[in-house]
């Protein structure tokens, strides 16, 4: 399992894995999970744009996640954010389903392209992943407080001078270059698995917003590395691996807070936490 | 009730000193319209340091309208504001900002502190270090409205008038000169609605911020409140608690029946749906007084 070839896969999975969870963490604040599930989906087209053209499938998806965010950012401002996803994702779905038949790409490239093909990854593959993981890391970080603050209270960003649409388009924008780096490698499917099951998990257990974020990469890297496992082992595919233990972190997440608001909730004074008991309506003629 | 202890108050808030010291806000001739429609025309009046002033007016009269061109959102096209003598824009530490009713998701992973914190510093770039001084301001802000005992709690599982407070902790995080207030009352209970209507009391007189707040139940405002601006179809007066706290002329204010009664030492506002309009356009009490015409 940790053979030479093996590697590359092992440092792909978890440099896309840290990026995504961090990412996954304001896509879930935003509730922005659509647009998640929409761009990548959008950027597929691009690797049979790019055969068409002959150049990089890099550069066809970077071009078509360039296209995808920049009509996501125009339609939302027009109205509702999740129509503006569902446009989003038709439009350039079709626009896919042109270019493929238009190239000769057959069936399996298609398939690995919407769940990975995280087992054969080359030294040459990192580099695009290394720096474009990097600079949305060195992204987010820089936009740590604000990106916070509009995503989960927006009304109150209005007042400190912070724009919604410049945040949403450079948030839209780093979301795009995850997309795009990690589509070759986990296909446009497991993107969205990574991006929301760990976050989702870790914000309804974490009321801290760092904690909640640091979290939120623990579990995805987790998540990665035991499917990789797992896939190795059964020769099943990855993407059956990401998406069942994201649904399975998520449940057992839930549970968890449950479970310890019901712990809690006999153990603090009782009025404090317990709902208020209903007062049964006097009877008429009782004092 | 909450105790208050000590924000650290600005400088300028000897406001009872001098009658003549500076306002805090100054709105002059303020004019905006949205969409073609003239929303607000020549709106001009003043706050001084620890001044609570009441804002009211029918739906849609524009209170929103006007709040949002005072922290430099809505642009207007004519007039002038300015807070401490600076634009809106550039006044942006000087203001606290409480915007309408938020809903907050009970999943959200922030508590109190957390939005406080934001308060401070949440317009900066970069990450944020571990500091002392911003530890003791969000303690102080939460002191100022006695939210220390939730302050570690998610934000999304407590009760509005303890969300309320958070978001008002938030909005002093920044030691503002003027805090605005959108709707505040809205959605609290009476005991609620009746402390948060003493703790904007408290932070006016013992702090000096000067306070702007929109209220359609004025009520639990009314012992604490000052001074009123009222809107009515774009236009605005002001004046005192006693000149404006007034049968008739609320009633022509919001175009229907209002009595203003007194019990137990204290004033209260109510509509007056019995009322009937007279040939005169007065309204008639049923207890034979006239009031107000309509506007």
């Amino acid at each position: 399992m940790f053979e030479n070839f093996m590697i590359h896969t092992w440092i792909a999975s978890t440099i896309i894995a840290v990026t995504a969870g961090i990412l996954g963490f304001f896509v879930v604040l935003r509730r922005s999970t659509f647009a998640a599930h929409a761009l990548p989906l959008a950027t597929f087209p691009g690797a049979a744009a790019a055969q068409l053209l002959g150049i990089q499938p890099l550069w066809g998806l970077l071009g078509f996640v360039t296209l995808a965010v920049v009509l996501l950012h125009q339609l939302q401002k027009l109205g509702r954010k999740d129509v503006a996803a569902g446009l989003v994702l038709v439009t350039l779905l079709a626009v896919g389903s042109l270019l493929l038949s238009m190239t000769n790409t057959y069936a399996p490239a298609v398939f690995s392209l919407l769940f990975g093909q995280v087992l054969g990854i080359s030294a040459a593959d990192l580099w695009p992943v290394a720096s474009i993981a990097s600079l949305v890391l060195i992204g987010a970080m820089g936009l740590y407080r604000p990106l916070l603050l509009q995503s989960a209270f927006p009304e109150l960003a209005i007042s400190r001078g912070i724009s919604a649409g410049v945040i949403d388009i450079l948030f839209l924008g780093l979301l795009g270059l995850v997309t795009a780096m990690a589509m070759p490698v986990v296909g446009a499917l497991l993107v969205f698995s990574l991006l929301i099951a760990p976050a989702a998990a870790a914000q309804s257990l974490s009321a801290r917003p760092l904690q909640a974020l640091v979290l939120a990469v623990i579990f995805s890297v987790g998540m990665m590395w035991l499917a990789i496992a797992l896939s190795f082992w059964t020769n099943w595919p990855i993407g059956f691996f990401v998406g069942s233990l994201g649904a399975l972190l998520f449940t057992s997440a839930r549970l968890f807070r449950y479970i310890r608001h019901r712990w809690f909730s006999q153990r603090l004074p009782a009025a404090i936490s317990r709902p208020m008991k209903l007062i049964p309506a006097a009877q008429p003629g009782e004092a | 009730m909450h105790e208050h202890t000590n924000l650290p108050t600005p400088a300028t808030s000897s406001h009872h000193a001098d009658t003549s010291c500076a306002s805090v806000l100054d709105v002059e001739d303020l004019t905006v319209s949205i969409g073609g429609r003239m929303l607000l025309q020549g709106v001009t009046f003043a706050l001084q340091p620890g001044q609570l002033c009441g804002l009211i007016g029918e739906n849609g009269a524009g209170k929103t309208t006007l709040l949002r061109s005072l922290i430099g959102v809505q642009p207007s096209p004519h007039g002038q504001v300015s807070i401490s003598g600076l634009s809106p824009r550039k006044s942006r530490d000087l203001v606290g900002y409480v915007p309408q009713k938020i809903n907050f998701s009970p999943d959200l992973p922030l508590r109190v502190y957390d939005l406080v914190q934001l308060g401070c510093d949440g317009h900066r770039l970069g990450p944020r270090w571990f500091s002392r001084r911003l530890h003791q301001q969000v303690m102080a802000a939460l002191d100022a409205v006695g939210a220390q005992d939730f302050a570690y709690q998610r934000i999304g599982e407590l009760s509005g008038g303890q969300q309320q407070r958070a978001v008002i902790a938030h909005a002093l995080a920044r030691r503002p000169r003027l805090l605005l207030l959108d709707e505040p009352l809205a959605n609290l209970d009476f005991r609620s609605a009746n402390e948060l209507a003493g703790l904007l009391g408290h932070l006016t007189r013992v702090h000096g911020i000067a306070v702007l707040v929109t209220a359609h139940d004025m009520n639990p405002l009314l012992p604490v409140m000052d001074h009123i601006v009222y809107l009515a179809k774009g236009r605005a007066a002001s004046g005192s608690v006693r000149e404006v706290v007034q049968s008739a002329t609320l009633s022509k204010l919001y175009g229907y029946p209002v009595a203003v009664i007194e019990h137990g030492g204290r004033v209260l506002v109510l509509p007056h749906a019995d009322a009937k309009v007279g040939e005169d356009g007065c309204y008639l009490m049923p207890n034979g007084s006239t009031s107000g015409g309509q506007a």
